[in-house]
């Protein structure tokens, strides 16, 4: 089984700009400069057919192609590495800037070659402190190397790039919202259109690509187009990152082909700790609807997983098991939304801490099935189109999915009047 | 008033930007960095240097979860409080925390310089629960860890 995305990582002792090399690092860089326009790189992208690995799945060369080329073009244009990963239960990007740095810095530069840019920014969130050192470090080789900076490889390109620590918003993730944090500004999204490709940060043309899709660009190069589509399992292709948490005897994140199934991924976990059933799971991350074990033989692609009713999100999964409340579960989860709210629009902002409210007052046995109903009418109100952005849609894909799955709990906690799984931590 | 070494490293970042309002989480960042928490008089200071209303510098400042308006102790606890942490039992690790500190969420303990926060996903959840201790990252912590790691800090 290939596993470009992992092969070199090496969490103990992370490659530094020689033993990168040493495995093949940067050639696909050299190669480029030397043989390949940035056009070249964009349709060898675009016949990869790379979707984009932050959790919307949106073709990486589409993206790309919405960038102004040619002589004409406004700049300085931007390249962005969205590393800013915060969604409760993902840790994936993690294991690529800590593991193997310099592999994110070759897609960047990369992927910055391809749209022309001429200033890169890593938005990295503050709790990765050692990615940040790792960063640090492998940018000073990489100017070091003439990998960076002016004239590139005597190419006559030039790019500079920088690392932006982040200081702790969830909202930072939205690549709009992304742009208003690195432009100073609290992380608000922006209206779209325009869309940051053509008016992004300080107004030029802008690329935000999450860390894993920008690793994947090094290998695609180097390899073709049809590797990288031949290394998945049905018609999407690539290999993809995999995590599991939750009461599995391994938690853990893992590369493996694009469409494994969520049954190959819990055994690889380990199966369930000894004691604890399965009872549901959120595919990638806390904006995803919960699937359960009617599921298990479903492909863990974009497509197979939006027609199970749920979305592949970040493809790191978090097990729901028998001992755990299912109400609590999710009233942890709409505590985070409603904290991590920008405010910015109404439907979001009240909304989310209404939903909090009612879960608690159903997990401490407070509430009656009237509060359900209005748990529904949430799930409706700040579902897609009546909000700015897509948080409170991510907010409502776990309730609604829980609200049809774990129908009989939430039923219980009202008609027993108290919480039948024992819980009554909540601070 | 801010220190001169406050003020050169505040020149420093507005010249890294092409307008100097976009200066200004790094601004607040190089306070935090020299005192621990950004008070009103340090926002204004700021707003004076980048050109901005004191109101608009803490607009910004009290939107960011990382950026402190109230003295914090020597050392910050970052307790993850999300999904994976929530089902692995972090709610234990903070009854813990409450009865070895005397102090709940957001509050500091002047007596051990800790001060207690929430906070979300730390990336950690095949290692959960876990916390940070201001840089340090802690995995898979149970309560009876506890005293070993916070004594490190006192």
């Amino acid at each position: 089984m290939e596993q470009p995305l992992t092969q070199h990582i090496n969490l103990d002792d992370p490659p530094a700009i020689d033993a990168y090399q040493r495995v093949g690092g940067y050639a696909a860089l050299i190669k480029t400069l030397k043989e390949h326009t940035p056009m070249d790189i964009q349709q060898q992208v675009q016949a990869s057919e790379l979707k984009g690995r932050g959790g919307a799945g949106f073709s990486t060369a589409q993206k790309w192609s919405f960038v102004p080329m040619g002589a004409d073009a406004p700049h300085p244009k931007y390249l962005i590495a969205n590393a800013d990963e915060m969604e409760p239960g993902t840790f994936k990007d993690r294991l690529l800037l800590e593991g193997n740095p310099h592999q994110l810095l070759e897609g960047m530069i990369l992927a910055a070659y391809a749209i022309q840019a001429d200033i890169a920014y890593i938005f990295l969130r503050w709790a990765y402190r050692r990615a940040a050192a790792l960063l640090r470090k492998s940018i000073d080789e990489a100017y070091h190397a003439g990998y960076l900076g002016k004239n590139i490889l005597g190419s006559g390109w030039s790019l500079q790039l920088h690392l932006h620590t982040g200081v702790g918003r969830y909202m930072c993730g939205e690549e709009t919202a992304l742009l208003n944090a690195l432009e100073g500004k609290r992380a608000t999204p922006r209206a779209k259109p325009p869309f940051p490709a053509v008016s992004g940060l300080f107004g030029k043309p802008t690329i935000v690509n999450n860390v894993e899709t920008l690793c994947c660009i090094p290998s695609i190069v180097n390899n073709g187009a049809a590797w990288f589509k031949g290394l998945g399992r049905g018609k999407e292709g690539g290999t993809k990152l995999y995590g599991v948490s939750g009461r599995v005897n391994r938690s853990g994140c893992w590369e493996f082909p694009m469409g494994i199934t969520v049954r190959e991924l819990l055994d690889h976990a380990g199966g369930m700790k000894s004691g604890y059933r399965l009872k549901g799971f959120l595919p990638g991350g806390a904006s995803t609807d919960f699937l359960t074990e009617q599921h298990l033989d479903t492909a863990m692609d974009f497509a197979s997983m939006a027609a199970a009713g749920s979305r592949l999100g970040t493809g790191t999964m978090v097990i729901l098991d028998d001992a755990t409340c299912p109400v609590g579960f999710v009233h942890n989860l709409q505590h985070f939304f409603a904290q991590e709210s920008c405010g910015w629009c109404t439907p979001c902002r009240e909304g989310l801490p209404w939903v909090e409210k009612i879960l608690l007052s159903i997990e401490r046995g407070e509430a009656s099935a009237e509060d359900i109903e209005l748990l529904h009418m949430h799930t409706r109100f700040l579902g897609p189109g009546h909000t700015f952005c897509a948080l409170a849609p991510g907010a409502m894909e776990p309730l609604q999915s829980a609200l049809r799955f774990f129908k009989d709990d939430f039923d219980q906690h009202i008609t027993e009047k108290k919480c039948p799984y024992g819980n009554h931590l909540h601070r | 008033m801010l220190t001169n070494a406050e003020i050169e490293a505040i020149h420093y970042e507005m010249s890294q930007t092409p307008h100097k309002k976009a200066a200004v989480i790094e601004a607040l960042k190089v306070v935090l960095k020299h005192r621990g928490w950004v008070s009103d008089e340090c926002i204004e200071s700021i707003a004076t240097l980048l050109d901005m209303s004191p109101t608009e510098v803490d607009s910004v400042a009290s939107f960011y979860n990382l950026i402190y308006r109230r003295p914090v102790g020597r050392h910050i606890i970052h307790l993850c409080d999300s999904i994976s942490c929530y089902v692995m039992g972090y709610e234990t690790l903070y009854q813990a925390l409450q009865q070895q500190l005397g102090i709940r969420f957001g509050e500091t303990n002047n007596e051990q310089g800790f001060t207690l926060l929430p906070n979300c996903c730390l990336g950690c959840c095949d290692h959960a629960p876990a916390l940070m201790i201001d840089e340090d990252l802690y995995k898979d912590v149970t309560p009876d860890h506890l005293q070993g790691i916070l004594k490190s800090y006192t």
